[in-house]
């Protein structure tokens, strides 16, 4: 190629090379404008890699039945403990400290919860399951951490969560640690916010 | 590599605005290059007086330089600073002035977007930092606290100094993002003919994988950010259990930008030391290929290692053993590039003008930084290393022996360029000195003390840390003082004094730019050069 | 060179003296690691070092041309130190890594202690779910030791008023969670540190072989106290642990019957709860900071934002840029509640109310202020509950 070639091909396509130049400018905001997405998008992916994985100790918050039968041979503990979260006036603790479960058969607990205030209190319980291979093996039939719970003042209420631990549930695992944070609702207990929907 | 240069030196005839309306207006990539890399300086020395409040503080035991609440927001202000507000300028300035010139291009490719880049920064700085003045005169509480890292819910509770940090962040992506788009297109499209991609300078090379790392995770801790925003003011519980939320998504969704931000800090000046090792080992660069591909496996990898820096958070065993292999194999890359380095020198005929030397300084402070972070990979001792001392003294080999040191070695590589004159040899060999006696005396002591177990923010510690702290205190006064030497060759050099620049400048330099005069005129290129 | 025996002198390259199997492995892991990095430093800066000398301009040899390998054996020499790179990445440090993971994430045996730790600004709780005990431990190093610029107490910042107890020789599973932000439980002789997170629960353990007084601290950014709330876990024997679990629910026993105070008893008391939970911020003086922490003491100016000021005057505690004398109601309610939007806290779930009558009687009768009101437990008790 000659110098003069050169010169012509560079100069010449002025016009050309600005819409090119605002294309794929244009083609990278919009990456960007994909990667902002994706930054968003990582909220409910990440909650369903959670609940698929147990990550977090997070358990499905859905109503779920047990399947193929109870396993003799093998023995569970599932302990109970709660955390009180500040701003709540409750007290708030597991009646049973521990049950001994086969895996698939369902079994009851119960949580004791006191109102201590003069005013109607709401409570949300968030539920945690340590260790976390254990949680998505830790299912609930029935869970008072499914809705609010509101409670008149000095009102008490003995609140139930049905489960059972999965026949899948890894062998190594013999204890499992079920806890319950009660925080203060942060919706009335009629309509509750779009991040903890029932299914 | 040769080349044509056409139409050299010809200076237009454009009536342009003179003094600062010519600075806020101009569009013309050396200006703005300047622009940002005054920025970045200003902000490098911001930056280091809030870390040397942090040494005094820490001299000896209960201390009571500051209360521990400014502690908390000087820590914070300091990390934030230097990553945004030092570096990452400065890296961009240097894109900036030497990426057209490099690859034979008039300008930017985007001149206007340029300058709208460039002039978010001041704002966003003023915005990060003003909380802190106002608290001076005793209004509002002061600028963010939480560290640099911002974790939730700590950012959720901390005061109105947070969402300034979020609006900075929000200023800071943009301004990056336009950054990183201009270049882009820049070199995609305005290569001059024959400049084929690969060979390109590194330099370049590691501007473009920068700028894809900054287009694919910078968005992502904006929208953090902006999660982190509406839980602070609408009532959403991204990252609060109560509503369904997880603190620890912030921690993911920060490092999911937070890793790769090292190597976006990192890959600039890896680009720059892979100018400056063959012009003073008169020999060409070693493993051109390898160092490119070396690139884009680090860039990849840094997108799916993020987790390490949350080993302590909970994480079931097959995560801990993913995130700490996925992050060895980091390693492997980069001891490419460092076998690339060491064999560059290999067999050349060596001289030691300043950038030389701060570019091998690069590599000894690098590779501790590099080596440690060996370590810190091992998911059951990072236990011990994770947020004690020993993480902050890895990750200032890391930051400060790696980048800082690069940008210290381009500065003194490129100021004759950029001004026409020699800065002063014997003082930037006792920078260098005093930088390296000083920086390993600072953190070498901060290995020691995170071993012994003194965890990291911390404004006041137990007795037993007391000898080794004000070891590093005292560090850290001649590593600052140190940095005023670079000041005043900087100044020197500006003002006009010192030996006028010959057009190549080193004796061993290459690449187009060292075809141009010394300074360059205004206007390069309006012709493009053609490469053989 | 970094490899020895943990019970020499301390080696300053070393973690605190391990006493746990996982402490151990981690100080193995450890030494085995930093000598390799320190023998790969050696090698890359000895060659570095080398080629500076040996290859200087000064020695007038003319530069070599080659961009990369081209004999087969140059590409062989180029490789190996990557293939070893590999090597010490995934078998002699990834091996022994790898069994560490697993060995620390073994809570499967069962445990013969289960405790939980969580953790608030800025204190750590204690619970034993079995034995019933549950307390909180609070730094205890006195605030002039803290003022006197130069601590002379050994234990300077790493003391507590209560320190956990645990029995040697045990397993004991540590569980963990916060009740604000998040901290980190790490005590270094132990190898451990775990986050505990806001609702959220973790899990690790411990299994200590020698009995013993071992300190950490709080290793996650958690606020303005979080170089104050140290960890002091007191190692027992086995006997001596159950001697301790039967005073402990003895004590709990009589402590939660006292309901009537001498007013002699509750500004002991109010002192020492006001110095362990309340001069972090009001300051031992009482006289508070400017701008954040309004004074104790009444007739003090105290000048902040109105976004604070509006709500202390909301509560009648501040007229005319001053502090004033509020009610004791009042008083109560915002040290029960705390006051939203200011930093605050909340301490209904974390004082008892003997502690909390203690300390607003001793906060009106100090500091200048001579109310001369005294406060009972059982007034809180009620006042729980508005």
């Amino acid at each position: 190629m000659t110098k003069g070639e050169a010169v012509a091909r560079s100069k010449a396509p002025a016009r050309p090379r600005r819409t090119a130049n605002r294309r794929l400018a244009f083609g990278l905001l919009l990456v960007a404008l994909g990667f902002f997405g994706f930054g968003f998008a990582l909220v409910p992916l990440y909650n369903t890699f959670c609940h698929v994985t147990g990550l977090n100790g997070k358990t499905e918050e859905t109503s779920v039945r047990p399947v193929g039968g109870v396993d003799l041979s093998r023995i569970v503990t599932v302990e109970f403990t709660s955390t009180v979260m500040p701003g709540l006036p409750w007290r708030f603790q597991p009646t049973v400290r521990r049950l001994q479960v086969h895996p698939g058969e369902p079994a009851t607990a119960t949580y004791l919860a006191t109102n201590l205030s003069d005013a109607r209190r709401n409570g949300q319980a968030i539920m945690s399951v340590s260790p976390e291979q254990a949680a998505i093996h830790f299912k609930k039939i029935e869970c008072f951490c499914f809705h609010a719970q509101a409670l008149a003042p000095h009102q008490s209420r003995v609140m139930p969560v049905v489960f059972f631990v999965s026949r899948d549930l890894p062998k190594e695992i013999t204890t499992i640690t079920v806890s319950y944070s009660a925080f203060p609702a942060v919706e009335e207990v009629a309509s509750r916010g779009e991040n903890q929907s029932e299914r | 590599m040769s080349s044509a240069i056409t139409d050299l030196g010809h200076h237009h005839a454009h009536d342009e605005p003179k003094g600062l309306a010519r600075w806020l207006t101009t569009t013309n990539h050396k200006d703005i290059g300047i622009l940002y890399m005054l920025f970045g300086l200003t902000m490098f020395l911001l930056g280091g007086v809030f870390a040397e409040l942090i040494r005094v503080q820490l001299i000896h035991p209960a201390n009571h330089l500051v209360t521990p609440e400014v502690y908390n927001q000087i820590i914070t202000l300091h990390g934030l600073v230097m990553v945004f507000g030092a570096l990452m300028p400065v890296t961009a300035g240097f894109a900036n002035y030497l990426i057209p010139m490099m690859i034979g291009a008039p300008d930017m490719a985007l001149p206007r977007l340029n300058n709208w880049g460039f002039w978010l920064l001041p704002p966003a700085a003023i915005v990060l930092v003003l909380p802190f003045i106002l608290k001076l005169f005793g209004i509002g509480n002061g600028p963010v606290d939480t560290g640099w890292t911002m974790y939730a819910p700590l950012s959720v509770q901390g005061g109105l100094g947070v969402d300034f940090a979020i609006f900075a962040i929000f200023l800071l992506g943009a301004s990056s993002l336009m950054a990183s788009i201009n270049i882009v297109v820049t070199i995609f499209n305005l290569r001059a003919p024959g400049m084929a991609l690969m060979k390109m300078p590194l330099f370049v090379w590691s501007w473009l994988m920068t700028s894809f790392l900054l287009i694919a995770v910078f968005p992502a801790l904006i929208a953090g950010s902006a999660m982190l925003l509406a839980d602070r003011h609408f009532g959403t519980h991204f990252f609060s259990a109560a509503g369904g939320g997880d603190p620890v998504l912030w921690e993911h969704l920060f490092w999911f930008f937070g890793h790769p931000e090292v190597y976006i800090l990192l890959f600039p000046t890896a680009g720059i030391l892979s100018q400056i090792l063959p012009t003073f080992a008169r020999k060409p660069i070693f493993g051109y290929r390898a160092q490119v591909y070396s690139y884009w496996a680090i860039a990849a990898l840094s997108v799916v290692v993020w987790a390490h820096h949350m080993f302590t958070s909970g994480m079931p065993v097959a995560g801990q053993l993913y995130f700490m292999y996925s992050t060895m194999l980091i390693s492997v890359p980069l001891a490419i590039l460092f076998f690339c380095w060491l064999a560059t020198i290999w067999k050349g005929s060596l001289t030691f003008e300043t950038p030389m030397l701060f570019a091998l300084g690069y590599i000894v402070l690098f590779g501790i930084g590099g080596l440690t972070g060996l370590v810190l990979a091992d998911a059951v001792a990072d236990q011990q290393y994770h947020n004690s001392f020993f993480l902050v003294a890895h990750f200032h080999y890391a930051l400060f022996g790696g980048p800082i040191m690069g940008v210290i070695a381009g500065v003194y590589y490129w100021l004759p360029k950029i001004t026409g004159r020699m800065y002063s040899e014997r003082l930037g060999k006792l920078h260098f000195w005093l930088t390296m006696i000083g920086f390993n005396i600072t953190f070498m002591s901060q290995f020691f003390l995170g071993v012994a177990g003194m965890p990291r923010r911390i404004p006041d510690y137990a007795l037993q840390f007391a000898p080794l702290n004000l070891v590093s205190s005292l560090g850290a006064f001649l590593l600052g003082a140190a940095q005023l030497i670079l000041v005043y060759n900087i100044a020197r050099a500006w003002a006009g004094y010192g030996q006028p620049a010959t057009s190549q400048v080193w004796e061993g330099a290459h690449g187009l730019e060292f075809t141009l005069p010394s300074p360059p005129p205004h206007h390069t290129f309006d012709e493009q050069p053609v490469i053989a | 060179m970094l490899i020895s025996g943990a019970a020499q002198a301390h080696n300053p390259f070393e973690f605190q003296t391990p006493v746990t199997p996982i402490a151990r492995e981690t100080l193995y892991v450890h030494d085995l690691f930093l000598t390799i990095i320190a023998v790969l430093f050696s090698i890359g800066f000895g060659f570095l070092i080398f080629s500076l000398i040996r290859y200087r301009r000064g020695r007038g040899h003319a530069p070599a041309t080659f961009t990369a390998p081209r004999t087969p054996l140059q590409w062989a020499l180029s490789a190996l130190p990557i293939l070893t790179l590999i090597f010490i990445d995934y078998v002699v440090m990834g091996i022994p890594a790898y069994h560490a993971v697993l060995s620390l994430a073994n809570t499967r045996d069962d445990a013969g202690l289960v405790i939980k730790v969580t953790g608030s600004q800025w204190r750590w709780h204690y619970e034993y779910p079995d034995q019933g005990i549950s307390f909180v431990s609070n730094l205890s190093t006195p605030a002039s030791e803290r003022d006197s610029g130069a601590p002379t107490d050994p234990n300077y910042l790493l003391e507590v008023d209560k320190p956990l107890v645990l029995p040697v020789g045990e397993k004991v599973r540590v569980l963990l969670t916060s009740t604000d932000v998040i901290h980190a439980w790490w005590i270094p002789s132990f190898g451990i540190k775990q986050d505990a997170v806001p609702g959220f629960l973790r899990e690790t353990w411990v299994k200590i072989d020698k009995p013993g007084i071992y300190r950490g601290q709080c290793a996650e950014l958690c606020g303005v106290g979080h170089a104050y709330m140290p960890i002091v876990v007191e190692a027992k024997s086995q006997d001596d642990f159950k001697r301790w679990v039967a005073d402990a629910q003895t004590s709990a026993a009589q402590a939660a019957a006292v309901t009537t105070l001498s007013k002699e008893d509750l500004l002991k008391r109010g002192q020492q709860t006001y110095t362990t939970y309340c001069a972090l911020c009001h300051q031992p003086t009482g006289l508070g900071l400017p701008g954040t922490f309004p004074p104790i003491a009444t007739g003090k100016p105290f000048a902040a934002p109105p976004a604070m000021t509006d709500l202390l005057a909301q509560r009648g505690f501040f007229k005319d840029g001053k502090i004033v004398e509020g009610s004791v109601d009042r008083h109560i309610q915002i040290v029960l509640k705390g006051i939203p939007g200011t930093p605050m806290p909340a301490f209904d779930g974390q004082l008892s109310d003997a502690d909390i009558a203690g300390v607003i009687t001793f906060e009106r009768n100090s500091f200048g202020n001579q109310t001369g009101d005294v406060v009972q437990p059982s007034t809180v008790k009620a006042a729980r509950g508005k």
